[in-house]
């Protein structure tokens, strides 16, 4: 499947990304680096307590204009994000506090000067008065009885509860293997390498609030930040830079973005926030933290039978926009059973309210947490059946013969061989050789190898999101395409290219479909001014949605090239070919420009019905189906855990894995190393602790650890190419993929290795303290167990 | 993160230096600001005054005889890990100074910049303290005191400094041929500070044999005992001693703590016996 068809450079082929070469030189244009004149800067006074009333708030005299307080936001409306779910709790986020305050770092008053310097020593003239109240900072602490409530009017700290259930009795009753886990992932933040940044304006001119915002989903927050500052969205622009990362940070509606929004509506001069690490770190959408109590039944083969599971999130005090508070905990419920065959299958969750910052969807949504805890119940049901746990993972995954397979939380597996990427993995990772070779290395080593398999729901779309009850619900993606007078391609799509190379990848899909060379393509994105409607980048959805659409309006366009072509080359337009960046006919050749030129000047050359549309087109695109399309992987990895200290290496890493159609195999490998680094991070490093006043402990990054190019692998990474049914080209998403096993895959290790140890951990991050403790714990236990032999 | 405003001043001198230091309360010395910015940055640290003394003349200079190198405090770390003057620790500073960080940091923290911030974690801190290296503080009037390495901490982020004084040079005592030396950092990441750290020196020659562990949260603390012991014989890895020593020296850490601490230990012993020149 792999290599292109169209001039070596359409879809499928290994093409350089046409974004590079001005990131490479340092000339991309960032929020950060507009300038503008008379640009003034913004810094957040932030709530230092987790919890609290606040009692009074006072600033200097004649700071008006340069200091402001929630009441002095006239007009601006809190951040609500409502649901249709039933049970759904909706919390007001206000922009800058009210009378309450939920998380260390909220914003309390918004300091305005020349420079940030200035802003933040205006931050030191404000006094506020707390009086503080207990500080929720746990699921279980939520969920206590008599616990201290965050938004009252509740009655409890339950943003949402639900629950599934099959039927699960027959299978408890007969299955001889139960295993029992407990399982959690820490908090995480997710640290794009470019942070949040606004630069807000109003242009006379056209009469716009004009906002450059580091976003995924401008045509979102266009939405978003039209409600909130009560504009018709006609007045509003949004114009999205490039942006450096998002992860699923940038796909929200924040509460800085508003604030800077009006000021620069009220004022009418531009104004400008840039989220520093230390904002992200402490106030900066969180992500990752599950707590998972699952017990599992299977026969003594290792055949899953059911599953019972209780899911708790860890979301924080507010909802974020739009997606919710509550997609996390939906997410997880509906995807722990994976890419597996479960016929029995009960799950409660719960998405607790805490005095933390806003739960967001990270890369990967709830997966790398369902995966990390349904492969160690895998791992746990081959340790109790004592078998291989390659082998009980293959037996159970769905098999290539079952497809399409609709599972028990209905979803529907469109295509691939689940086993058959495990197996590649198992033969990739050399796990026989491993077996019969030592278990420690000649440092004293442990060594052991671990496996993880998942299913990624890419571009899941309108009947997904609707029974979600989200504020939006995507359907068609749009784009627009153009072939200009000097035979240039213009490809105009509202998604917006984060780093996955959307510039690339789209130009590519343009020219699959019309041929004209790739070097002759522009992409435009990110600006609602001049983009079709998108609902932006998320849910691994640009290259299915956005790609679609392309595909579509180029088609159009190519067809009424071929109309113009035929003419001009007096033959039938079926005659009409792509080739080598020319319009052939036998051997007559046109260039592009010769077809623009006639529509555009030549009008006397065109054919009597040419079609008026022109040479532009826009068109809409979903797939067949609404509910995802399921790309796949397995991941394999062996590590070496050094007992005396707890550290673990990795020391191979290898990924098969499956996303339909590649258009650009380079880009998926691009994105699957990315996907897997912040995955390594998940399993090994990262991690937000917060005191039990809530207090967070890790406030730079010499104490929230990012895993560095030293403590990654070198990932090797197969491609299976399975087309999807549903969708144009067969393509299916990849841009979480990455993200989702890495921890399951680590931990197994680990506790593939600890095994001579006994020793057992369940918790990410794999930090030393816990891969110690568990060591330790593990002594205990064996030291009991000789003493009740003797 | 941006720091409140500040005045600053380059000199030419230390007792330029001092004379700034004595006359500004809150007045600190600046050099290659790797410690120092990132507090003043997050707002932690806050002076009037910074008094930049990388040029100040005297503070880059080495003065060496048979037995001691004094080593300017100016020296970067990245300059100590190239080799740019002669090692007097047979590659133990080499060795340090690489593992410090990451490259864009160690070109411009410097060794005494290290050393007067007193991180109980920063690497020169234990690794001075192993050699039984000297450090020269100059005050008002061009006095100089003269304070062992291993007990300029007096705990974390507190030094015998005085508020007017400023560290100028670091004599550092030759390892003879003989010598061997064996240093241990635990950490997650390349180039994070230690959590844990074990340095030994054993140079029969000059009749030394120090250990340090480092690391802890206050003051290095040296192990005579499992130095005796080690010194006594060389080629013993058994070392009965040091997780006793070690409870001795840490009272207060968690049982967790301390035996990673007797895991650096015990690690750069085993560096040490397996490498002679590093
Ligand atoms: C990301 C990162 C990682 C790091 N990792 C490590 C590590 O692994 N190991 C390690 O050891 N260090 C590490 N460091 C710290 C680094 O080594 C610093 O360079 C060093 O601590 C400070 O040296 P400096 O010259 O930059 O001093 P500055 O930051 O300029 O000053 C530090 C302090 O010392 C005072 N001071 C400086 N010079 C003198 C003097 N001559 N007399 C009196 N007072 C003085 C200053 O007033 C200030 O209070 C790390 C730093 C960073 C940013």
């Amino acid at each position: 499947m792999s290599g292109s068809s169209v001039n070596g450079e359409g879809i499928g082929a290994r093409a350089l990304r046409k974004e590079d070469a001005r990131h490479l030189h340092g000339r991309g244009q960032f929020v950060g680096d507009l300038a503008m004149a008379g640009l003034q800067d913004v810094a957040f006074l932030r709530s230092p307590v987790a919890h609290a009333v606040i009692l009074s708030r006072s600033k200097p005299s004649r700071s008006d204009g340069a200091i402001f307080f929630h009441d002095d936001l006239t007009g601006a409306l809190p951040i609500v994000t409502r649901s249709s779910i039933p049970g759904y709790k909706v919390s007001d986020y206000p922009v800058l506090a009210r009378e309450r305050v939920r998380f260390v770092g909220e914003p309390v008053a918004m300091c305005v000067a020349a420079s940030r310097a200035l802003a933040e020593d205006l931050t030191e003239t404000i006094d506020v008065q707390y009086d503080e109240l207990p500080a929720i900072m746990s699921c279980d602490s939520g969920r206590a009885a008599g616990a201290a409530l965050l938004h009252p009017q509740w009655g409890d700290n339950l943003f949402l509860e639900t629950s599934f259930d099959s039927g699960l009795d027959p299978a408890v009753a007969d299955a001889p293997i139960k295993v029992e886990l407990d399982i959690s992932t820490a908090r995480q933040t997710m640290h794009p390498l470019e942070g949040k940044g606004v630069v807000a304006h109003w242009d006379h001119r056209a009469a716009q609030l004009v906002v450059h915002t580091s976003t995924q989903v401008p045509h979102l927050i266009r939405a978003g930040l039209a409600e909130c500052l009560g504009l018709p969205q006609a007045m509003v622009r949004i114009i999205a830079p490039d942006v450096g990362g998002g992860f699923g940070y940038k796909c929200l509606l924040q509460p800085e973005e508003v604030a800077v929004a009006w000021l620069a509506l009220s004022y009418k001069t531009p104004f400008r926030w840039i989220e520093d690490r230390r904002e992200h770190l402490v106030a900066g959408a969180n992500a990752r933290q599950h707590q998972y109590h699952i017990k599992a039944y299977a026969d003594q083969q290792g055949r899953l039978l059911g599953m019972d599971a209780e899911v708790s999130v860890d979301v924080g005090a507010y909802s974020v926009w739009p997606f919710t508070a509550c997609l996390e905990a939906a997410q997880a419920g509906g995807n722990l059973p994976g890419p597996y065959h479960l016929t029995a299958y009960r799950v409660q969750t719960y998405s607790v309210a805490t005095n933390k910052p806003p739960f967001a969807p990270y890369r990967g949504v709830a997966r790398p947490g369902v995966c990390f805890a349904m492969e160690q119940v895998i791992d746990a049901i081959a340790k109790a059946v004592g078998r291989e746990a390659w082998e009980v993972r293959a037996e159970n995954l769905v098999p290539g013969s079952a497809m399409p397979y609709t599972n028990i939380t209905n979803k529907h597996y469109d295509s691939g061989d689940y086993p058959a990427a495990l197996l590649s993995a198992k033969e990739m990772i050399g796990l026989d050789a491993f077996r019969a070779g030592a278990r420690r290395d000649a440092r004293g080593r442990y060594l052991g190898i671990g496996f993880a398999s998942y299913t990624e729901q890419s571009a899941h779309g309108t009947k997904v999101f609707a029974a979600w009850g989200l504020p939006f619900v995507p359907g068609y993606d749009q784009a627009f395409v153009k072939l200009t007078p000097d035979g240039a391609l213009e490809v105009r799509s509202g998604i917006h290219t984060i780093g996955q190379g959307l510039e690339t990848t789209l130009a590519q899909v343009a020219c699959e479909v019309t041929g004209v060379p790739l070097r002759d393509i522009r992409v435009t994105l990110g600006d609602t001014a001049t983009t079709p409607f998108s609902t932006g980048a998320y849910a691994s959805r640009g290259i299915v949605m956005a790609g679609g659409a392309v595909g579509r309006a180029g088609e159009v366009v190519a067809s009424r090239i071929k109309a113009i072509a035929a003419h001009l080359l007096q033959v039938a337009p079926d005659a009409v070919t792509f080739r080598d960046g020319r319009i052939y006919a036998g051997n007559a050749s046109l260039s592009y420009a010769d077809v623009g030129r006639a529509w555009y000047f030549r009008p006397e050359q065109l054919p009597e019905d040419v079609d008026r549309g022109g040479l532009e087109a826009t068109e809409g695109y979903k797939p067949d189906v609404d509910g995802g399309l399921f790309s796949y992987a397995s991941h394999a990895v062996q590590v070496a855990v050094d007992a005396e200290t707890g550290l673990v290496e990795i020391l191979d890493y290898v990924i098969v894995e499956d996303c339909g159609r590649m258009v650009n195999p380079m880009i998926v490998e691009g994105q699957t190393y990315g996907g897997a680094a912040q995955g390594v991070g998940t399993a090994l490093f990262e991690e937000s602790p917060y005191d039990a006043n809530g207090q967070p402990l890790a406030s730079t990054l010499i104490d929230y650890l990012l895993p560095g190019p030293v403590e990654l692998p070198k990932f090797r990474i197969a491609h299976r190419e399975t087309l999807s049914p549903y969708t144009k080209f067969g393509i299916k998403g990849v841009g979480e993929g990455g993200a989702i096993a890495p921890p399951a895959a680590i931990i197994n290790a680990i506790n593939d290795a600890l095994a001579p140890l006994h020793a057992q951990v369940r918790d990410a991050p794999a930090s030393p303290k816990r891969v110690l403790a568990a060591i330790e714990a593990a002594k205990g236990h064996v030291g009991a167990l000789a003493g009740a032999d003797a | 993160m941006k720091p409140a405003a500040f005045d600053y001043v380059r000199v030419r001198s230390v007792r330029e230096a001092v004379d700034l230091l004595a006359a500004k309360d809150d007045a600190k010395i600046l050099a290659g600001g790797q410690s120092l910015t990132p507090m003043l940055n997050l707002r932690l640290a806050r002076s009037q005054l910074l008094i930049d003394i990388k040029r100040a003349e005297g503070l880059r200079s080495l003065a060496a005889d048979d037995s001691v190198v004094a080593i300017g405090v100016g020296w970067t770390h990245a300059e100590i890990e190239d080799g740019v003057f002669e090692d007097p620790t047979r590659g133990l500073m080499r060795h340090v100074a690489r593992g410090i960080a990451y490259r864009a940091v160690r070109n411009r923290g410097t060794i005494g910049g290290s050393l007067a911030h007193a991180d109980p974690a920063a690497d020169w801190v234990s690794t001075m303290a192993v050699l039984g290296a000297t450090l020269v503080c100059e005050g008002a009037g061009g006095k100089r005191r003269h304070v062992a390495a291993d007990s300029f901490l007096q705990g974390a982020f507190l030094t015998q400094l005085a508020s007017d004084e400023v560290l100028v040079a670091v004599e550092v005592p030759r390892l003879s041929a003989q010598a061997r030396w064996g240093y241990y950092k635990i950490c997650r990441k390349a180039g994070e500070f230690a959590h844990a750290l074990g340095a030994v020196i054993h140079d029969p020659a000059r009749n030394i044999c120090r250990i340090v562990v480092g690391a802890t949260d206050g003051p290095p603390k040296l192990l005579p005992g499992t130095a005796a012991a080690l010194a006594a014989d060389p080629m013993s890895e058994a070392l009965d001693g040091l997780d006793q020593e070690i409870i001795a020296a840490l009272p207060e850490h968690e049982p967790a703590a301390r035996r990673l601490h007797a895991t650096a230990v015990r690690r750069a012993i085993a560096a040490m016996s397996t490498r002679m020149d590093h």
